[in-house]
């Protein structure tokens, strides 16, 4: 019977609003593409108008021109070691957290947890006289450290709530056969953790590349990464809107091409780490 | 190397492992944590109590940055904008969500992996870019005003950011865009796990389509919606990129400012980070308590589907 019902039903107006709603959330994308390939006198033909050479001339000009080749060596700079230094301590936190009791699991689980609804609001003004008398105002430290530490906070709570779900029984074979903790972590739960470390990595990485709000306190001039660059961009390739375009895609391409790749990993990531708890 | 883990059950799930084990892995990471994040929350804290420029001596005041607050018509304004975008960031992707859901009822979707691509697409840009790409859609010779002569609507045309009463409303719209795809994909995800049986259940009942979506998928998507509210309201809260770049921090005058905003300017620009601290404890107390709502409500929930 409900089969029958359902087969009736085509919902053929869902998909033309679907269709109509994606569109609308990837056109601008679309159109800021076009035009990063455009001169501008051809910026009158409206944006979805094709170029009319698929010349890399703007793309040029963002990258050596205004100077994106030195923001784009920051974010590697500053995203690299963020991402490889929080996935590892937040595998071993969470590994702790998520298969051990102890006393004040409770209690650490919960002040890691804190970070998790922290905005960089609640923590910057300390973090940039920390940062001052630390001598690290105006280096990569400055924003890799508090980067680190507000991934570790995911981390931790998304890692644990994957090796909470490991069957113990694997863990007791495992010592049966005479591995230690350490040997429990990196030689039968790493292998097995891939899915979960790879969301963990995939996320981290767009958070660090997309922030903002620490980078433009920590550090001024060739220290910016991409959307402080982009975002603080002044002067003639200002207000050049093919320049800027391409400056835009040069921000989101390494963010987008993960996520095309990587898209599941994405979606159930930020849905779940909205929650939090 | 002697087995670490004994094999005394505590919960029945825990193993015991040597004491002081769990610490060594919880160490390296917590250090950072509690220098980079946890440290600074106190301080955020104990500065908002403290007449302070950022480089001075701080100076004990008392709650007096608090009581200067509460008649502090900027700050006032500022949280009212973040409230008035809520409007556009939660209340408009849900409906629109809703509205599509209840389209759909119970007709299986395909392809659906497709549309959650593209949906989710400004989920994952930078506010940045997202500021950049709408500031140039808004412009005087940009698309949406092209559209509009092409039209013949061309009167209507102006410079949207820069006009006061319509550039809140246009900043709105860049964050219901952001929004809608999140609210979309998670609403209809849910709206395909719910029960076929229940839907019937409610047919024999006798309830027409409005009925059945009123009863019967609404409370199956009481979780989503949950979800949906608390990830666009918080973003609401936390707006900052994106105004900084699409109004340049919030123009015209203070017609688009928002806290966060208001908290960068004061602490880096005016040098009052006592006053910029205390600002910043009320929007982190707002937003905590958001959240604490909202996972308390989750959690009772979940232990309504237990019983």
């Amino acid at each position: 019977m409900a089969t029958v019902t359902r087969r009736r039903r085509q919902p053929w107006l869902v998909y033309l609003l679907l269709t109509l709603f994606m569109l609308g959330a990837i056109l601008p994308f679309v159109g800021i593409f076009l035009t990063a390939f455009k001169e501008t006198p051809e910026l009158i033909k409206g944006p979805f108008a094709l170029p009319e050479s698929w010349s890399l001339k703007n793309f040029v000009a963002a990258w050596e021109g205004a100077r994106f080749a030195t923001y784009f060596q920051s974010s590697v700079i500053v995203v690299v070691p963020v991402v490889i230094i929080s996935a590892l301590l937040a595998t071993m936190s969470g590994y702790a957290l998520g298969t051990m009791k102890f006393p004040g699991d409770n209690l650490l689980l919960m002040l890691i947890l804190l970070g998790l609804m922290m905005p960089f609001e609640a923590v910057i003004i300390p973090l940039w006289q920390i940062m001052g008398s630390l001598g690290l105002r105006n280096t990569y430290w400055s924003v890799i450290l508090p980067q680190v530490a507000l991934s570790f906070s995911f981390g931790t709570f998304w890692m644990r709530g994957h090796f909470k779900n490991v069957p113990s029984e694997l863990i007791d074979a495992a010592v049966v056969d005479g591995c230690s903790t350490w040997g429990v972590l990196w030689r039968v739960l790493f292998p097995l953790s891939r899915p979960a470390l790879l969301s963990m990595i995939v996320l981290v990485f767009m958070w660090t590349w997309n922030e903002f709000f620490l980078v433009l306190v920590m550090v001024t001039g060739d220290l910016r990464t991409l959307p402080v660059g982009l975002a603080l961009l002044r002067g003639r390739y200002a207000s050049d809107v093919p320049t800027m375009a391409a400056g835009a895609m040069i921000v989101s391409l390494p963010v987008l091409i993960l996520y095309l790749i990587f898209q599941r990993h994405f979606i159930r990531g930020m849905i779940s780490g909205a929650i939090k708890a | 190397m002697q087995s670490l883990f004994r094999r005394i059950r505590v919960d029945g799930n825990k193993p015991y492992v040597r004491a002081y084990h769990p610490y060594l892995f919880l160490l390296p990471g917590f250090v950072i944590y509690l220098v980079f994040v946890l440290l600074p929350i106190a301080g955020t804290l104990r500065y908002s109590f403290y007449d302070w420029t950022g480089f001075s001596e701080p100076i004990y005041i008392g709650i007096d940055n608090y009581r200067r607050l509460l008649s502090d018509r900027d700050f006032w304004q500022a949280l009212s904008h973040n409230f008035f975008f809520s409007i556009f960031y939660t209340i408009l992707p849900i409906m629109l969500g809703l509205f599509l859901t209840s389209l759909l009822t119970r007709s299986r979707l395909r392809g659906l992996a497709v549309f959650r691509t593209g949906l989710f697409i400004p989920q994952i840009m930078s506010p940045v870019v997202v500021g950049i790409i709408w500031r140039w859609m808004f412009q005087l010779d940009g698309p949406i005003n092209q559209m509009l002569n092409t039209f013949g609507l061309g009167h209507l045309a102006r410079p949207w950011l820069g006009d006061f009463t319509f550039a809140p409303v246009a900043v709105g719209i860049v964050g219901t865009w952001v929004e809608y795809g999140l609210a979309m994909v998670l609403f209809i995800a849910g709206a395909q796990a719910i029960d076929e049986d229940l839907y019937d259940a409610a047919k024999v009942f006798g309830a027409n389509a409005l009925q059945q979506f009123w009863y019967v998928t609404l409370p199956g998507l009481r979780q989503q919606i949950l979800v949906a509210f608390v990830i666009t309201f918080i973003a609401s809260l936390r707006i900052f990129d994106l105004v900084f770049v699409l109004t340049r921090q919030g123009g015209p005058g203070k017609a688009t400012t928002v806290a966060s905003i208001l908290i960068y300017q004061e602490a880096f620009q005016r040098n009052r980070a006592g006053y910029a601290s205390a600002m910043a404890v009320i929007l982190t107390l707002i937003i905590v308590t958001i959240s604490g709502i909202v996972i308390y409500l989750q959690s009772r929930s979940d232990q309504q589907e237990a019983l």
